[in-house]
């Protein structure tokens, strides 16, 4: 069974055909690229996997269940988890404060025993903060702990930013142009953090990209997406040599 | 030692007005609205207060746990049936409805109880104490420590817990928090929760400072509260409470030095100074429009 299936997938605004009978499979632990120029749709596809817009056409069925009626909080839960193009952490609050709001629904304690103070909020307060702690660790921020989030360097937002997102336990990770801004030194660091991420969390990880350094170094397929259709998908070689991906998104002159 | 016993009557009815103004500061931050009905929630709650000890004739710790309880159910109910279906509309909209919960209110309790103040039961006993030669009535006193303890726990309750983090979280960016698994209704209804929980605490302060109480009680008191919210920055809860008791030691001033006819022209004439001096309010912080 594939882990995420959109079959069809549509959007219509006004007489705008942002995507359309866009078809995508993904099974688990693939890491997936999607590109196309801009305003092909790539983050349009992203507000649709995770249920901030509403689909008129088209289905997705992600681990089985139909994400259609569900709001973006039930899909979060589902195990989608995702980053912006322009990164919306919680910048008035500490980098631990913010992975902690991504493990908010995984702890299990009462809003009563938060209240009283009772043991099992110690506990669970605890547990929480150890986590939050590991997965500063993974991204090398744990000395950035206390920093408010929107004081931390370009780079480092972007990383808090997945670690943020891991923190809500996904199968499913979805980076929106996590390389945006960055320098090439910080982009091979990002390649680099996303591969151990892969491994060390064993999920599915979609990503959009622009650099085609990254994309192509890193994916094992990519779809190609102009004027909200899939215009080509598999392996970055397939991709560099198909004629109408290059016709369409790398120039002629490539 | 006329001017220490005014400072501190201004510090214990500006207590008042940091309670009802931290409800506003709270909605605001979250909810992206100002809830203009709130003020009427003050007034249930002194009511409810007086039907349960002067009528209900139960224990007073009960009376007040019941207007506590029952102004938080009534701030989430008001959410969940006038505000939620607007969330999407403009702001006018929100704003405008909340003006006809608001009456809605006021004249429920004027057909319910008359337009003539009721008595408001005795919570406690009467008396003052002396401090540094100033006399502070009881009541007093009471309202300022309650307002510290109230002001304090709620820092403790956003800074330390999970649902304070979230609560944080969906202030900053609904949509982002939406994405990381925080269900924002719940978030909302707790913030409508605590805030008029907090309305309800001063509505009996209200009662047993002034000892009558009416169905326009909440009118001019919610106003006031507003203007302290606003002084101290909206959406700050500390400063919610320094524009609270900023407000109430201006009054207390001017009623004792100037004239009472004056105090609430002083007050607003408080809020025309910060809107033209610092318009984002003493702890505010200036936001840039996204473009």
């Amino acid at each position: 069974m594939s882990l995420l299936k959109a079959e069809g997938l549509g959007i219509q605004f006004g007489g705008l055909k942002a995507v359309d009978e866009f078809n995508f499979e993904m099974n688990q632990n693939q890491l997936y690229g999607l590109i196309g120029p801009n305003g092909a749709g790539k983050t349009t596809v992203f507000n649709l996997l995770t249920g901030v817009y509403k689909p008129t056409s088209g289905q997705i069925i992600f681990n089985g269940k139909s994400l259609l009626k569900m709001t973006p909080t039930q899909i979060t839960q589902l195990g989608i988890a995702r980053t912006f193009q322009n990164i919306r952490l919680f910048k008035k609050m500490s980098v631990i404060d913010n992975v902690k709001v991504g493990l908010h629904h995984s702890q299990n304690y009462s809003l009563l025993s938060s209240i009283l103070h009772l043991p099992s909020y110690f506990k669970g307060e605890e547990a929480m903060h150890e986590m939050a702690m590991s997965l500063l660790r993974v991204f090398d921020l744990e000395k950035y702990a206390d920093v408010k989030a929107g004081n931390l360097p370009y780079g480092k937002q972007r990383k808090l930013e997945i670690a943020r997102a891991l923190a809500t336990s996904p199968k499913l990770l979805l980076l929106d142009e996590p390389a945006a801004g960055m320098n090439p030194i910080e982009t091979e660091e990002l390649m680099e953090t996303i591969k151990i991420v892969r491994e060390k969390f064993s999920i599915a990880i979609l990503l959009i990209e622009h650099d085609m350094k990254l994309v192509m170094g890193i994916c094992e397929k990519i779809a190609v997406l102009n004027f909200g259709t899939v215009l080509a998908f598999g392996t970055p070689d397939e991709i560099k040599n198909n004629p109408d991906v290059i016709a369409a998104y790398l120039g002629n002159e490539e | 030692m006329e001017f220490l016993t005014q400072i501190i009557n201004g510090l214990s009815t500006g207590g008042m007005y940091a309670l009802v103004a931290i409800g506003y500061t709270m909605v605001y931050g979250i909810a992206k609205m100002i809830n203009f009905a709130h003020g009427e929630i003050i007034m249930v709650g002194a009511y409810l207060a007086y039907v349960m000890t002067s009528i209900v004739k139960v224990p007073i710790i009960v009376s007040v746990l019941v207007a506590i309880a029952g102004c938080a159910l009534l701030g989430v109910v008001t959410e969940k049936v006038a505000y939620k279906p607007l969330r999407n509309s403009g702001s006018l909209a929100v704003l405008i409805t909340a003006i006809g919960v608001s009456y809605l209110l006021q004249n429920l309790f004027l057909i319910l109880f008359g337009s003539a103040a009721r008595t408001f039961p005795q919570f406690m006993p009467s008396g003052t104490v002396s401090l540094f030669g100033a006399h502070i009535t009881y009541v007093a006193l009471l309202s300022l420590v309650l307002t510290f303890i109230c002001t304090g726990l709620l820092l403790l309750f956003i800074n330390k817990t999970k649902l304070g983090k979230a609560m944080r979280a969906v202030s900053e960016d609904r949509g982002a928090a939406e994405l990381m698994g925080i269900n924002v209704n719940t978030t909302i209804s707790l913030t409508f929760a605590i805030g008029s929980g907090l309305g309800a605490i001063a509505g009996i302060i209200y009662g047993m400072s002034y000892s009558l109480i009416n169905p326009y009680l909440g009118a001019m008191l919610g106003i006031k509260a507003f203007i302290a919210a606003v002084l101290g920055g909206i959406g700050s809860i500390q400063g919610a409470m320094v524009g609270g008791l900023i407000i109430g030691v201006a009054e207390a001033f001017t009623i004792s030095y100037i004239s009472s006819a004056f105090s609430d022209a002083v007050v607003f004439g408080i809020l025309i100074f910060i809107l033209l001096v610092k318009p984002a309010g003493l702890f505010g912080q200036n936001m840039r429009e996204k473009v």
